[in-house]
Parts: structure tokens; C-alpha cells; sequence
């Protein structure tokens, strides 16, 4: 994402009732009605229908208020990747974008089910990379915990080896060719053989490929990595078309602060598109933003390490504007989904788009276009295009 | 005249339930002809899943393959392949349709107890009670180098492994107290403190320690599926699965095969009509019998063209046998034993090479068969298919449901996406009047649909511990 004269987008996260973890006091239905595909679809479709380019999906380890024995808040929460599934078919121009784990999961398994996301939702798919420090999530599959220094080599390598799968079918490499009775032809299909490295005694891992589906529509797949997660050189590492991280997520303490942490990620990743995180209390129902969040907060404490909006819709709209001078996108975390989804949909985006800070709603486009990246050629078909084998760079292949 | 006595106090229902097996890999599908579809596409499975449902299908059913089948040591080139995540592929279709049931084939093996049965409660609980679970096994390292463990698992171990593996996420599925969720927002905790218990299970390739994320779905939990064969196979499906996706369409097979389950079911504790029977199967219909033979041949030359032919037979020589006439006898040349590479992914192991040639080559000659005509009976699934006129078929389902022979038959159609058309159009109407099949569904979940039992909950709280025993 670089040209200045790109417009701005704005993504929601839809986790469960809202990101304050008494939401669901507020919500709009039964608490038995949250984990189903009703719940799904209609909040997707309030996000679409309000104007949001880019859904996320939450997925791992719930807030420590739920997962601690005696929390109160919700403890439950269906899989990412599945809610973003479910809800390809049934929109039209929101990308859909689930949070997955890079860590305690298998690296082909994800490939694989982010590449038939892709395919269910014509080419609106996205990954959130996550890295679990949660030891919980290494004793449920029964590995050991990486530590804080792995996290960004398991999350690099997971990236690579997915990066290398999307690629490992060429896009013309279903020929369907009845003279020969081919269905597929065999040289475009490419084994990756991935080898994570293996560092203070952790466990390394191989992956052969080719993988088991074609190549994504989008080609590959946009990839978002929170700031911090991934060094300076893995976020830039990968090959000129797919670097391993297409967009980067920026955190402050405070909205004022977020500029510069967004001035720094832009210096740290010049390629990828930079979206600033904000949490978001509106005044709705004829009560304060102050209000509802102290009545919210009475019940649960919202602890987050994102910067946090309380006021008017009116201020929203100006302050998003600011950000968005700077940032490619925004990502906003609505305290009560039911409430303040409302609110931004008859309000705040109305206003944004009146000002013309936004990116049009492009029903038929992919995530890649809303980033600004071309649909990059196979690194194996580059390859083989632009170098003739010799046995040295054969055998890199 | 069959002997259609089970045995054993089971009682036929008189009725068929019908699913679908979208292939998606194996010379099964036709491709070569111009309305052969796309086999990647959302569009051709939300079309057979639609049409599915229009048919009162209980069942809508998925494969897996966890490595890009090869031949001779470089991916398979002549068979559709490529298919999409099941659970991904599934999930998508929950949200256009209601009814019907999804099942994934999904992998003990190569999967993490805790994060598969997280995966299929979810999509559980997206369908409203719709999901199930096809249980296979692998043990082979090929597949392994595509995943973190590697080939970790003997060839002997892997009932056992799965067994531990389904009695791990059957704890997982039963560990929420029904009820446990707030009944409205006004409560003090959302659930039940205490609500959700953990499980535990210590085995030889797999710790789990891990609370629970969801509650029991609509219909408690995913209906298991399976489809081994061997008597080790059977018995774990008899203690395990609520339905069978068999290799035994056949009439006389079938009961033959009823009975066995029957035996072993009742052997496990459990009632005689507690598994049900749903074999692999083929359609190829048309208005009359004369119709449907043509078509049989013309769609038989399309799945099996010279080229798989010649293929066919190098999987068992392990070697290129391009220079031998697909029109003429089998080579006379003999298998390169020790270099035998099967098309891997598909499911053959084991073949002695040698024996085997040595055996189809007296079978051709006996019968006069040329390659492509004995490669072509030999994977026709003669045994499986259904070919005739609606009328006349439906008549030999029938047969079938009054027996107890099967419970009903998992069609693969041989053309995507449009396979179903004439099978709802014209099949289902014939089998409705005979009143062998369902005039409407008879819930809302799969469970439901299939006549099944509400499951009894397995014990989540206490922890299982049998090192040595379970893998």
C-alpha cells in the first residue's frame, strides 16, 4: 500500500457480543444465542450493510475474566476460520478475515483451510496472524510452550510455509487436456520442502507440499501481523510479490499516541499497509459513552492494550479522519456490538464517506485490490520463467 | 433365493436415506466431458448441496486426502484432484442450506484431539446440529512429511490411536453441562461457573489437557461416520460410529455384511439398529434400461481412458508400461517388485506385485479382455452401481429397504455439479411412491434425519489415564 492517493478503509472485529467483556449484558439476544450461525450472519451482515470493507475474526484464548475458573464472561467461542466460512456465501464485498494461530497448529492445515476460504468467499479472504503465549493452548495438543523469543520464528516459518503451498500449484496448472487425458499438468505443481530451523531445543518440522488444493483465487493470500510480533527483516523477508506480512496492526496506550507508533511501523514495514487498532465506546440510547463504559466496567474491568475512544460519534468521525491522514486503515473494536455497530452505521461512516476519506465498497473485488497489490505470479512459475534450471537452483525448488 | 434373515432381534426400518459423496480426487469423476464443472469452485458444491436438500438428502459428505496423490514418484496427473478443506468447505455450505447433514472426512492421525473437536463442535453448533465426523486412519510416513509429527504411527497402533482419539473428543463434545448458559442477560455469569469440565487424557503419542470452548449443539454432538473394513475396522465402528459408509452395495454382500455389524454391534452392548449402513454407491439412470446402458458405457470410456488404463497397471508393476497397447493383452513383462510405487493416496497398500500380475493375467486372457477392458471392470465399482431405468431401480432399492439390507446409499456422483439432477428428479419420486423414502425431512438435525439416538454422555470429568493402553 503506497500511493498517497489511496483511500482509507475500515475494518470491525465481530468477536462475540463486543471486545468489552461484559458485552453481552448489553446485547441485543439470549446468551444462549451467541455461539450459532444466526448470531454469525447477522452481525456480518450489519457490518457489510454499515459500510465496513474488512471483517475479523477473533479466535484463541479468551480474556483471562472468562477463562479463569469463576470468570463471568462469556468462556466460549467458535472457530475463526469456520465463522469466516460460514459467512462467505451469504455477503458480497466484505473481505473476511480470520485470526489464526501460528503456533499450536499444524502450518498445511491452515494453508490449506485459509486457501478454501478463499475459494468460499471469491477472493475475500485474509489471515490474521496470532502466536499463542498462552501455555493452556500448548497443554490442550499437548506440546511444549514456545517462549516469547519463538513466537515470531514459529509465526515466520507457519507464513512461509503457507506462502509456499499457495504458490505450490501454478494458476494454469489444471489443464484439463483430453487429447493427452491430462487433468492436471505435472510441472506445475511444486513440492516446497520446508524446513523450520531448529533453535534451544525446540522441536523443528518439515513440510513436502505440493498442497492439496489449487492456488488461492487471490493468488496468495493477504497476510496482517499485529506490530512487534515479526522482526524488521522477517517482515520484509518472503519474495518481492508476497513479503510475509501485507499489512501490519498498530497498537497505542492512547488515540493522541497512535501516530506515532503508525509513523514507526511505516518505517519498519515501507511496503506493507499499517492499520491503527482503536477500541470504541460511543454515546448511544441517550446515555454518555463515559456512561456506559463505567456501568460496563462495574461488572468486568476492561483491561486492553489498545488505544481507546469514548465520546460522540461526531468526535469519532473527526478523529478516525485524522488517523486515517496517516494510516491505511483502521480497525475498530466496538465495546457493545449490538449498541455501538448501530451507532457507527447511522453516524460515523455515513460522515466519513460524505467527507470522502473511504475507500467504495467494491462488490466482486478482492482483499488484494482493496490493499493495492497485484495478483502476484507463482514463485515456483517466476522461476522457472525467468531462470533455467541448473542443478543448484533445482534443487533449492 | 437370499436368505434375508439378520438375526439377532433386528427389526428392518423399510426405509432409505440417501447422501452424497462429493469425490473431488480418484478416476470416479468425469471430467473430460464439456459439462464436467469445476471441482474447486463454491459454486459446484453449493449447487450438488442444493439439489441434495431438494431431494431430501440426509447427507452431504466430504473426503480427504492429506497429500497430493503421486504415480511413479510425481503427482498424479490423469484424475480431478484438489480438493477444498472439508470443515472450511462445509461451514460455507451451513450457510446455504438447513437441512442437510455435512460430513468431514477428517484424520486421527494427522489432527490434535483437542483442536478437531473444537473445529467440528463448531460446525455443529454454525448448521444448528448438521455435522458429522467420517473417522480415518492413516499410518503412512508419506502423508507424514507434510505435518509437524512426521510418520510417528505403526501400521497395529492406528485403531487404538483412534479409538482414544474419538472417546477424547466425545469427552470434548459432553463436557458442558446442558442448561449451563444464561437464559437471559440480566444473570449474574453468562455460564454456570464450574460448568464446563476439563478433560484429560494421557496417551502414548498425546497429552491433552484442555478446557472445553462449547456447549452441546442442537443434536449434542457430530454424528460419527466410518468406514473401515477390516475386522478390526468393523469392531471399532461397532462400538463407535452411528453410521457405516460401506463397501458393500451389493444385495447379498450387503446382508451378509448387516449381519456381521449386527453381531459385533450387539457383542459392543449396543442396540441392533444402533449403527446404521449407508454403502458407496453409483447411479447411472435414465428413462429406460437400453438409455442407461449406453450411458454406462459412455460414462465407464470417460472415467477409464487409455491412458488411466496403462496407469492403472503401472501402479502394480512400478514401472512405465507406456509402450504397451491399452487395446491389447496385459504386459507380459514382469513387476518390478522391489521398485512398486502405487498411486499413493489412494488406498492401495500391500499388493503383492508379482502374485498379483501373474493372477490378472490369467483372468484377462480366461475372459478375453484386452488392458483397458479389464482396468475398466476391475475399477468400475461393478459391485457399486445402480444402472437401469428410474422404475427399475427403484424397484431393486426397495428390495433393499424391505431386507434391512442397508439404511440407505452414499451416491458418488460421476458429473459435478449437475450428478444429482436426474437422481431427485426422477429416483426420489419413484422410491416416495413406493414408500421407501422420506416425503419431508424429519427434523432439523442430522441426528434427527437419521433415525438416531439421542447419544448417552461420556463421562468428561474424570480423567482417563492408561498409559500404555491408549495411544
Amino acid at each position: 500500500m503506497s500511493t498517497a492517493a489511496a483511500k482509507g478503509f475500515l475494518a470491525l472485529e465481530l468477536d462475540g457480543d463486543g471486545a468489552h467483556p461484559a458485552a453481552w449484558r448489553k446485547a441485543r439476544h439470549a446468551p444462549a444465542e451467541l455461539l450459532d450461525g444466526t448470531r454469525v450472519r447477522a452481525t456480518v451482515l450489519a457490518a457489510e450493510s454499515a459500510g465496513f470493507h474488512v471483517a475479523t475474526f477473533a479466535d484463541g484464548s479468551l480474556t483471562p475474566a472468562s477463562s479463569e475458573p469463576g470468570g463471568r464472561d462469556i468462556p466460549g467461542r467458535l472457530n475463526a476460520l469456520q465463522r469466516a466460512a460460514f459467512a462467505g456465501p451469504v455477503t458480497g464485498s466484505i473481505v473476511l478475515v480470520p485470526e489464526v494461530d501460528t503456533v499450536y497448529t499444524e502450518p498445511f492445515h491452515i494453508s490449506t483451510q485459509l486457501a478454501s476460504l478463499d475459494y468460499v468467499s471469491g477472493g475475500r479472504a485474509g489471515w490474521l496472524v496470532a502466536a499463542s503465549d498462552n501455555a493452556a493452548d500448548a497443554a490442550a495438543v499437548g506440546r511444549s510452550f514456545v517462549s516469547a523469543d519463538g513466537l515470531a520464528r514459529e509465526a515466520a516459518d507457519s507464513i512461509e510455509v503457507s506462502r509456499r503451498l499457495w504458490d505450490s500449484w501454478e494458476d494454469d496448472a489444471v489443464i484439463r487436456d483430453v487429447a493427452t487425458g491430462r487433468y492436471l499438468d505435472v510441472d506445475k505443481l511444486h513440492y516446497v520442502d520446508f524446513e523450520s530451523g531448529v533453535e534451544s531445543g525446540g522441536a523443528g518440522y518439515s513440510v513436502k507440499g505440493p498442497s492439496i488444493i489449487p492456488r488461492p483465487l487471490q493468488g496468495q493470500l493477504p497476510v496482517l501481523a499485529p506490530a512487534g510480533l515479526l522482526s524488521t527483516d522477517q517482515l520484509s523477508a518472503g519474495t518481492a510479490d508476497a513479503v510475509t506480512a501485507d499489512a501490519v496492526l498498530v497498537s497505542a496506550p492512547t488515540p493522541e499516541l497512535l501516530a506515532g507508533e503508525i509513523a514507526e511501523a511505516r518505517a519498519a514495514a515501507p511496503a506493507a499497509a499499517i492499520i491503527a487498532e482503536l477500541d470504541v465506546v460511543l454515546d448511544a440510547r441517550g446515555q454518555s459513552a463515559a456512561g456506559r463504559l463505567a456501568e460496563l466496567d462495574a461488572h468486568t474491568p476492561w483491561q486492553s492494550s489498545r488505544a481507546r475512544f469514548v465520546g460522540t460519534a461526531a468526535e469519532l468521525t473527526g478523529r478516525l479522519a485524522s488517523i486515517l491522514e496517516t494510516a491505511d486503515g483502521v480497525r475498530l473494536h466496538p465495546a457493545v456490538l449490538d449498541v455501538d455497530l448501530e451507532e457507527l452505521a447511522q453516524l460515523v461512516l455515513p460522515a466519513l464517506r460524505r467527507r470522502g476519506v473511504l475507500a467504495p465498497q467494491q462488490p466482486g473485488s478482492t482483499f488484494r485490490d482493496l490493499l493495492g497489490l497485484q495478483r502476484p505470479a507463482s514463485r515456483y512459475a517466476a522461476a522457472t520463467a525467468t531462470a533455467p534450471l541448473t542443478a543448484s537452483s533445482a534443487a533449492e525448488n | 433365493m437370499t436368505d434375508t434373515h439378520i438375526g439377532n432381534g433386528f427389526v428392518p426400518s423399510g426405509q432409505l436415506q440417501l447422501g452424497i459423496f462429493f469425490q473431488g480426487v480418484n478416476s470416479g469423476t468425469v471430467w473430460k466431458s464439456p459439462e464436467s464443472g469445476s471441482q474447486t469452485d463454491f459454486e459446484s458444491f453449493r449447487r450438488i448441496a442444493q439439489t441434495a436438500e431438494r431431494g431430501l438428502f440426509a447427507a452431504f459428505f466430504l473426503g480427504e486426502g492429506l497429500r497430493l496423490r503421486e504415480h511413479l514418484g510425481r503427482p498424479h496427473a490423469l484424475d480431478v484432484a484438489g480438493r477444498p478443506d472439508a470443515q472450511t468447505m462445509l461451514a460455507a455450505l451451513a450457510s446455504v442450506t438447513s437441512r442437510i447433514g455435512l460430513v468431514a472426512t477428517q484424520n486421527t492421525t494427522y489432527n490434535d484431539p483437542a483442536d478437531l473437536a473444537h473445529r467440528l463442535s463448531s460446525l455443529d453448533l454454525l448448521s444448528g446440529g448438521r455435522a458429522a465426523w467420517n473417522v480415518v486412519t492413516t499410518d503412512n510416513a508419506w502423508t507424514g512429511a507434510n505435518f509437524r509429527r512426521g510418520g510417528y504411527l505403526d501400521h497395529a497402533d492406528r485403531y487404538v490411536h483412534a479409538e482414544a482419539f474419538v472417546n477424547t473428543a466425545k469427552r470434548i463434545w459432553d463436557s458442558w453441562e446442558d442448561g449451563a448458559i444464561a437464559s437471559s442477560p440480566g444473570a449474574t455469569a453468562w455460564a454456570t461457573p464450574g460448568s464446563a469440565r476439563p478433560v484429560h487424557h494421557e496417551g502414548k503419542h498425546y497429552t491433552v489437557d484442555y478446557v472445553p470452548r462449547l456447549p452441546r449443539s442442537a443434536q449434542y454432538r457430530p454424528v460419527l461416520f466410518q468406514a473401515g473394513d477390516s475386522p478390526e475396522g468393523r469392531d471399532f465402528a461397532a462400538r463407535q460410529a452411528d453410521v457405516i459408509f460401506s463397501a458393500h452395495p451389493k444385495l447379498d454382500d450387503a446382508l451378509d455384511f448387516r449381519r456381521d455389524i449386527v453381531e459385533r454391534t450387539v457383542k459392543a452392548g449396543r442396540g441392533t439398529n444402533d449403527v446404521k449402513i449407508m454403502p458407496a454407491s453409483e447411479f447411472i439412470l435414465a428413462a429406460t434400461p437400453h438409455e442407461a446402458l449406453e450411458k454406462k458405457n459412455w460414462v465407464r470410456n470417460l472415467q477409464i481412458g487409455p491412458e488411466q488404463a496403462i496407469a492403472y497397471l503401472e501402479q502394480f508393476w512400478g514401472c512405465e508400461l507406456q509402450g504397451f497397447d491399452p487395446d491389447g493383452p496385459l504386459p507380459d513383462i514382469d513387476p518390478v517388485v522391489e521398485e512398486t510405487s502405487e498411486t499413493r493416496g489412494s488406498g492401495f497398500h500391500g499388493a503383492k506385485a508379482k502374485q498379483l500380475a501373474d493372477q490378472w493375467r490369467a483372468e484377462a486372457k480366461d475372459k478375453g479382455l484386452s488392458i483397458r477392458q479389464f482396468v475398466s471392470a476391475r475399477t468400475s465399482r461393478g459391485d457399486s452401481s445402480f444402472t437401469g431405468s428410474y422404475t427399475e431401480v427403484a424397484d431393486r432399492l426397495s428390495e433393499y429397504a424391505r431386507t434391512g439390507a442397508v439404511d440407505g446409499f452414499n451416491i458418488s456422483p460421476w458429473l459435478i455439479p449437475t450428478g444429482l439432477d436426474d437422481i431427485v428428479n426422477h429416483l426420489v419420486p419413484e422410491l416416495q411412491e413406493r414408500g421407501v423414502y422420506p416425503t419431508e425431512y424429519a427434523g432439523t438435525t442430522l441426528r434427527e434425519n437419521l433415525g438416531l439416538a439421542t447419544p448417552v454422555r461420556q463421562e468428561a470429568a474424570v480423567g482417563n489415564t492408561a498409559v500404555g493402553l491408549e495411544v
